[in-house]
């Protein structure tokens, strides 16, 4: 038998336990033991990109990862990026661009382009399709997903609309 | 699709990771960045007993530059971290140039250019670049080391010289050639995909300007990375041009290669890519080492 191990990660700024089977997905670890459901779960073999979460700052899919990999790790998920009320650049720029439909890609989509925006803050429409190569939606076309990120870059380089 | 029950471990040292591997032989399996293992172990097609994650052994994720103008890559550089390296960029521009074509960037931001080559899958894009490359692979046991040629690493389908006990921990690629074009080429169906037909390509040319070597390998094309051996070789004083590349492309993608049906694209339309992509690849390879005899 495989023995449960303590791990400690730090989701979203906040601390959380958890003893796991070492079989215990990312993706299961913060969607049932964290309680954050907004990291979807599609293909969980790393081709949709729906469980894409930020490791250390750096897009990994969570589907392909062990939670006893990720301890003492940070980790971020799309919880993390923006409230309600406030929401980030980038998913404001996804609501006024119409960048979704039924949304469950949305949140992998949102944490793949944060940190590719970091590194390339005024991407051309070819570079933001290159850098959503590993997400898929299948209800919007990729047309106002693409658009709803060159607007939200826009956004986050400090430019008016 | 979740795996099955497993032990895990993740030693600090790569001693106590040999020991592991050395106690659990066939039962273990060494977890790198996951991104082909994990999928099998979703899938349940691969049930090791133990895995043993490499992440902490932090020694086997350095990129070194050696004296002679190579370059020594630890199995467990990201493959992000190589498609940025400088030195990478230098000293060896096909892995450079390939990068952006292997999976996904968050596959990149997780795989291992070691995990990738030990898997072997003859779809993947390092493999078929360490051959053209001529890289060098170190693995090592609690017994000791051994370096072993690319070409004799990937002995077929998903196998690779790798016994069990041992663990791939470095490639050692040589320093690039003078006067030498290299160029990366492959059609999938979404980038990123695995590609129904792609070639790496090296084009050396002599002082005359005539071509004094060359080489095609190819990923998709068989039970691991396949060289047109033949094709390349008649390239060899050739003056290179358009006639030359598509007599060399028709001979490659018709008599060397075996790609095989598969529910995106038939046998014969792999064949078609695969000459298609030849003909692109010796092209842009010749420019590039004209360019670097003229600089």
């Amino acid at each position: 038998m495989t023995v449960p191990r303590e791990i400690e990660l730090r989701v979203n700024g906040r601390r959380i336990r958890g003893v796991v089977e070492p079989r215990l997905l990312l993706s299961d670890f913060l969607r049932h033991e964290a309680d954050l459901t907004g990291t979807h779960v599609g293909c969980e073999h790393g081709v949709c990109g729906a469980c894409t979460v930020l490791l250390d700052g750096e897009a990994v899919r969570s589907c392909l990862l062990l939670a006893v990999q990720a301890d003492g790790r940070e980790v971020t998920t799309v919880e993390g990026l923006g409230t309600p009320e406030a929401l980030h650049p980038l998913q404001q720029a996804f609501r006024d661009e119409h960048g979704l439909q039924c949304g469950f890609c949305t949140g992998g989509i949102l944490m793949t382009l944060v940190p590719f925006l970091e590194r390339c803050p005024d991407p051309t429409e070819d570079e933001v399709r290159h850098a959503l190569s590993g997400n898929l939606c299948r209800c919007t076309g990729y047309q106002n997903i693409v658009d709803a990120t060159l607007r939200g870059a826009r956004a986050l380089r400090g430019e008016e609309e | 699709m979740k795996p099955a029950p497993f032990d895990y471990e993740a030693p600090g040292h790569l001693d106590e990771a040999l020991e592991l591997l050395a106690r659990h032989g066939d039962d273990a399996k060494p977890l790198a960045g996951g991104q082909s293992l994990i999928p099998l172990l979703n899938f349940r097609l691969a049930r090791p007993a133990v895995l043993v994650d490499l992440q902490r052994l932090l020694g086997l994720a350095s990129i070194r530059e050696t004296e002679d103008g190579g370059l020594r890559l630890g199995a467990m550089v990201r493959q992000a971290s190589l498609e940025r390296d400088a030195a990478v960029e230098s000293r060896a521009p096909l892995l450079h140039r390939t990068m952006p074509f292997v999976a996904h960037p968050q596959i990149r931001n997780r795989g291992t250019l070691g995990g990738n080559l030990a898997h072997a899958d003859p779809a993947s894009e390092l493999p078929a670049v360490a051959v053209a490359l001529d890289a060098r692979l170190r693995i090592v046991s609690v017994g000791g080391e051994r370096w072993v040629d690319a070409r004799q690493f990937f002995v077929g389908l998903l196998t690779t010289a790798i016994e069990p006990g041992e663990l791939l921990v470095e490639i050692e690629l040589p320093p690039p050639p003078e006067r030498t074009g290299w160029a990366f080429q492959e059609v999938a169906r979404r980038h990123g995909d695995y590609a129904h037909a792609g070639v790496a390509a090296r084009v050396t040319l002599d002082g005359a300007g005539r071509c004094a070597s060359a080489r095609l390998v190819y990923l998709s094309a068989g039970d691991g990375p396949t060289e047109a051996a033949e094709a390349a070789g008649s390239l060899v004083g050739a003056h290179l041009g358009e006639a030359t590349f598509d007599a060399a492309a028709r001979f490659a993608a018709e008599r060397e290669i075996e790609p095989t049906d598969d529910i995106h694209a038939s046998a014969s339309f792999k064949r078609h890519l695969a000459a298609v992509l030849t003909r692109r690849a010796l092209a842009e390879a010749t420019r590039l080492a004209r360019a670097e005899v003229a600089s």
